[in-house]
C-alpha cells in the first residue's frame, strides 16, 4: 500500500557501489527543498562485498523502514539484488535496475548459482508493472568513469513521474557531496541517466 | 555535508545527520570536553567524527585500547569535574562491566554519559543483548532516544541528570537509531572547562567494602529520587491521548514504527513514549494506565518495560491486560519493523492490514556474503597457513582454528573454513589455550593487532605460563580495519593523527616468554609458509606476527593491474578456489579473468598461480 503522506525509496546494491552516498544525496536534497526525510543506512561488515540496503521516506514519517509492497521507487544497482527485495515492490512501485551483473565469489566456489540473466530479466519485466532497465556501466563510461554508475541511476530516478525533488536541487546536492575534481563527470552521468529514462 | 559542519553550523540551522553524528553534536552542545571509546559497530562513526573535529572543538578524545579502559578514563575525567562521554557497542559494555558496576557506586562529579549501541537482529554482532538490563543491574539511569534529533537532545538532558544526581547515565541506542539519518535542528555549543581538578574524597572513590556499603545505600536513594524526575520528565510523554480503553507504551526505534502505523491506519489508541525508562516511572505509568482495559508494550530485545508494567499492575491488583513479548503478541527475538508492528497490534486492536501481493518469481538470488577485500593481506596469511598445515600433512579434523573479532573472522567462509570457535574479543588465545589442554589437536589462534592490544595480552601470558601448545598468529594490518580504519597502538599515530609511540607486538610477545616469535610479510607466500611450518612444529607457544598494511590504507595509484595470460592458463582454478580473490572470476566459457575495477594490484596471485599465467597488464 503506497502512502499518500510520504514518498518511499528503497536502494539496494553491493558494498562499494555508492548506494549509501546516493541515498544521502537524495536526502540532503529533500532537506534543501524543505521536505522532511528519514533514512536508514547499513554500516560495518555488510559493506565488504555484501548486499547493502538503504531505505528512506520523504514527507510525513518517523520510521525509515518501508512496509511490504509499499515502495514508491526501487533503485537496484545490480539486477539479481531485486530478487531480495520483491516484498517491497507493489502494483504501483517503479523499479529502475542497472543491467550490469556482479557475480559473487560463492558462484565460482560452486556453493551458489547466479540466475540465468535473460530468464531473470524477462521474469522481472513480466511481474513488475513499472520496470526500467538501464546499462549504467555503459553510460558511466560515457560520462568519464565507471565509478559514476550510481549517479547514472540517480539521474534516471529524476525522470520518474512523481519523484518529489526537483532536478536543480539534486544537482546542487551532488555538488556538495562529491569530490570537486569528480563533479563534472558526475553531472554528466546524472544527465545521461536522466535522458536515458526520459526517452523511454 | 562536510564533517566540519557538525562543529561549525550555528544554532537553529539544520543538518541531515546520522544518529552517531548527532551524538557528537549533542556532546558539544552539552559542554562535554572529555571523550573516549573503543570502536565497534553500530557506534563507530561517533569516534570517526570526533577524531576529525575534537581538537578544533577543544575536546579531548582518545581511542582507548579497550572499553574497560575507555570507561575508566572517562570516569576519571568526570570525577575530576569534567563532563565526559564514553561510547561503545553493546558487547563492549561486557568488557567494561567491572568498571561500569562500580562507577555506578562512586558516581561522578561532572556529568558522564555512557552510550551503548545495542544491535537488535545482530547486523554486525555476536549477540543481541539488551543493555537496559545491564544498567538496571548496575543501578544506572537509562535514556532511549528514537531518532537523531533525540540523540542530540538527550545528550544534553542526560548530562543534566548525571550532574544533578552525581551518577553516570546510560544512553541506549539501537542500530536503527545509530544508523538512522534525519534532519536535526541544532542548538548552541556550550563552552565548558577543559581542565579538571580531582578533589580527594577517600570514602567515595575507593570502594573498599566499608565504603561500598554506604555507597550502595546512597545509590538506591539516588535512584528513588531519579524515579521522581522520570515521572515528571518531558522526555517521558503521552504523545497521543484519545477516548480509548487501549494504551501503547513504547521507547526508542519501535516508537517510530508505532506512530507511523497508528497514523497511517487512524488507530484510536493512547500512546506513552518513554525516553527515560529506568528508573521506571511508576507514577506516570500508573496515571497512564488509569481507566485502560489493555496495554500494548512495544520494545526491542527484552521485555524490560513489560515486566515493570506487569509488576505495577500486580502490586495494585489492577485488571488490565498486558500484551507484549511475554504473551507472544510480539516476537521475542530480532529487531522490529513496520510490518511486524502492524501485524502484532492487529492481534489486539482490530483493523484491516493491507493485502499482500506475491510476485510469481521463482528465481533465487545468489548467496552474497561479505568477503575479504581484493588485495587484503589476511587472505595471503590464511592461504599460507593452510599451505603450511597441508604440507605438514596435518588432517583438517586435527587442527582447531580459534578465531577472533575482526575482518579475518571472514576466514570462516569457504574455501578457508578457518573459524571453529570465535566468541568475543581476545577469545582466540584464551579458547586456544583451553583447547590445547583439553585435546591433542593442533591449535591455531588467529587474532588482529587491535584485538591483541584490546584483550589478547592476558590470555597470551596465560598460555605461556600454563605451557599451552598453540600457534598464535597476529594478523597485523596496522589498523582497526573492520570498524572503518581507526588507529591502535601498532601505528605511530593516535586518534588525532598525531605522532605517538608504537607498542611493539613482537617485544610484548617475547616479554611473555613465548619461545618462538617471528615477524613475516604475508605478501611473500613462500617465505610465510616456511615460517608457519616452523611455528606449527614448535612445542609450546609460538607467535607469528604477519604484518602488512590494510589494503584500504594504500593508495592505488602506484600499483599495476594484473591479467591472466589465456595461453598459459590451464584452468586449474587454484587462484579462484583456493586463494579466492573476489577480483578473479570465471566466464561462462570456463576461462578465468581478473576484474580491472576490483583488482588492487597486490600481485600475490602471481605467486599463487603454478603456471605463471598471471602477469602485469601492459
Amino acid at each position: 500500500m503506497i502512502s499518500k503522506k510520504c514518498y518511499k525509496i528503497y536502494l539496494i546494491g553491493i558494498g562499494g557501489q555508492g548506494t549509501i552516498k546516493t541515498a544521502t544525496i537524495i536526502g540532503e536534497a529533500a532537506m534543501s527543498q524543505g521536505l522532511n526525510v528519514v533514512m536508514s543506512e547499513v554500516h560495518g561488515m555488510a559493506q565488504r562485498g555484501g548486499t547493502v540496503v538503504t531505505e528512506m521516506k520523504i514527507g510525513q514519517a518517523e520510521s525509515p523502514l518501508i512496509e511490504r509492497n509499499a515502495a514508491n521507487l526501487v533503485l537496484a544497482f545490480e539486477p539479481s539484488e531485486i530478487l531480495r527485495t520483491l516484498d517491497k515492490i507493489g502494483e504501483q512501485t517503479q523499479v529502475i535496475a542497472n543491467s550490469s551483473t556482479i557475480v559473487p565469489f560463492t558462484v565460482s566456489l560452486g556453493i551458489s548459482t547466479y540466475p540465468e540473466k535473460k530468464r531473470m530479466l524477462d521474469k522481472l519485466k513480466k511481474e513488475i508493472n513499472n520496470f526500467y532497465l538501464i546499462d549504467a556501466e555503459k553510460l558511466a563510461k560515457e560520462a568519464g568513469h565507471l565509478i559514476t554508475a550510481n549517479i547514472v541511476i540517480l539521474g534516471a530516478a529524476l525522470a520518474i513521474p512523481g519523484f518529489p525533488i526537483s532536478r536543480k536541487i539534486v544537482i546542487e546536492s551532488v555538488k556538495k557531496n562529491l569530490p570537486v575534481r569528480m563533479i563534472d563527470i558526475n553531472l554528466k552521468a546524472l544527465e545521461l541517466g536522466y535522458k536515458e529514462l526520459f526517452s523511454e | 555535508m562536510k564533517i566540519e559542519d557538525i562543529l561549525e553550523k550555528k544554532k537553529d540551522e539544520k543538518l541531515f545527520l546520522l544518529g552517531n553524528e548527532a551524538a557528537v553534536r549533542g556532546a558539544l552542545e552539552a559542554g562535554i570536553t572529555f571523550t573516549s571509546t573503543y570502536p565497534g559497530t553500530p557506534s563507530s562513526e561517533i569516534g570517526n567524527v570526533l577524531a576529525k573535529i575534537a581538537k578544533k572543538a577543544g575536546v579531548y578524545f582518545e581511542f582507548s585500547v579497550n572499553e574497560k579502559v575507555a570507561l575508566e578514563v572517562s570516569a576519571a575525567a568526570a570525577a575530576s569535574g569534567l563532563r565526559s562521554f564514553v561510547f561503545m557497542k553493546h558487547v563492549g559494555l561486557n568488557v567494561a562491566a567491572d568498571a561500569f558496576m562500580s562507577t555506578a557506586y562512586t558516581g561522578v562529579r561532572g556529568g558522564m554519559i555512557i552510550l551503548s549501541a545495542d544491535d537488535p537482529s545482530m547486523h554486525s554482532s555476536q549477540n543481541e543483548q539488551d543493555n537496559r538490563l545491564f544498567a538496571q543491574m548496575a543501578g544506572v539511569p537509562v535514556l532511549e532516544p528514537a531518532n537523531p534529533q533525540e540523540v542530540k537532545d538527550l545528550m544534553h538532558y542526560g548530562i543534566e541528570i548525571s550532574e544533578q544526581f552525581q551518577i553516570p547515565v546510560l544512553m541506549r541506542t539501537t542500530t536503527r537509531v545509530s544508523h538512522m539519518r534525519a534532519i536535526v535542528k541544532l542548538g548552541d555549543i556550550k563552552k565548558k572547562n577543559k581542565e579538571g581538578f580531582f578533589e580527594k574524597e577517600e570514602n567515595r572513590f575507593n570502594i573498599a567494602p566499608a565504603f561500598a556499603r554506604k555507597l550502595r545505600k546512597s545509590l538506591v536513594e539516588k535512584l528513588q529520587q531519579i524515579e521522581e524526575v522520570a515521572n515528571n520528565s518531558t522526555v517521558n510523554q503521552i504523545v497521543k491521548e484519545c477516548n480509548s480503553k487501549t494504551g501503547v507504551i513504547t521507547s526508542g526505534a519501535p516508537y517510530n514504527y508505532v506512530i507511523d502505523v497508528v497514523n497511517e491506519n487512524n488507530l484510536q489508541v493512547n500512546i506513552l513514549k518513554l525516553g527515560l525508562s529506568y528508573p521506571f516511572p511508576r507514577g506516570l505509568v500508573r496515571k497512564f494506565l488509569d481507566g485502560l482495559e489493555r496495554v500494548i508494550i512495544v520494545e526491542e530485545v527484552e521485555p524490560f518495560i513489560e515486566k515493570e508494567v506487569l509488576a505495577l499492575i500486580g502490586k495494585e491488583y489492577k485488571k488490565i491486560k498486558v500484551h507484549g513479548k511475554l504473551d507472544d503478541t510480539f516476537p521475542r527475538i530480532y529487531e522490529y519493523n513496520p510490518d511486524i508492528i502492524a501485524e502484532s497490534i492487529a492481534k489486539v486492536v482490530n483493523f484491516n492490514l493491507p493485502e499482500q501481493t506475491d510476485k510469481n518469481i521463482d528465481i533465487e538470488p545468489p548467496f552474497r556474503p561479505p568477503v575479504l577485500c581484493p588485495g587484503c593481506p589476511h587472505r595471503s596469511s590464511i592461504y599460507a597457513i593452510k599451505k603450511a598445515v597441508n604440507s605438514l600433512k596435518i588432517r583438517d579434523e586435527d587442527v582447531i582454528y580459534s578465531n577472533d573479532i575482526g575482518c579475518y573472522t571472514l576466514a570462516m567462509q569457504p574455501p578457508y573454513n578457518m573459524a571453529d570457535y570465535c566468541i568475543c574479543m581476545g577469545s582466540s588465545i584464551g579458547i586456544g589455550s583451553g583447547m590445547a589442554k583439553a585435546t591433542k589437536q593442533k591449535v591455531i589462534s588467529l587474532i588482529g593487532d587491535s584485538t591483541f592490544f584490546h584483550a589478547g595480552i592476558p590470555p597470551l601470558i596465560n598460555a605461556v605460563h600454563n605451557r599451552a601448545n598453540i600457534m598464535v598468529v597476529v594478523l597485523d594490518n596496522r589498523i582497526t580495519a573492520m570498524t572503518g580504519g581507526q588507529p591502535n597502538p601498532s601505528i605511530p599515530l593516535d586518534g588525532w593523527g598525531e605522532e605517538t609511540p608504537v607498542i611493539s607486538i613482537e617485544e610484548l610477545a617475547k616479554a611473555t616468554g613465548a619461545g618462538y616469535v617471528a615477524v613475516i610479510n604475508p605478501g611473500n607466500i613462500k617465505k610465510a609458509t616456511e615460517i608457519f611450518k616452523e611455528a606449527l612444529q614448535y612445542k609450546g607457544v609460538s607467535v607469528v606476527i604477519s604484518r602488512s598494511p590494510c589494503i584500504m590504507l594504500k593508495s592505488k595509484e602506484k600499483r599495476p593491474n594484473f591479467q591472466i595470460n589465456q595461453e598459459k592458463c590451464t584452468r586449474c582454478q587454484i587462484c579462484l578456489k583456493q586463494f579466492n580473490c573476489p577480483a578473479i572470476y570465471k566466464k561462462d566459457d570456463g576461462s578465468i579473468h581478473i576484474n580491472e575495477l576490483l583488482c588492487t594490484g597486490c600481485g600475490v596471485c602471481v605467486q599463487v598461480c603454478p603456471q605463471k599465467a598471471i602477469e602485469v597488464k601492459k
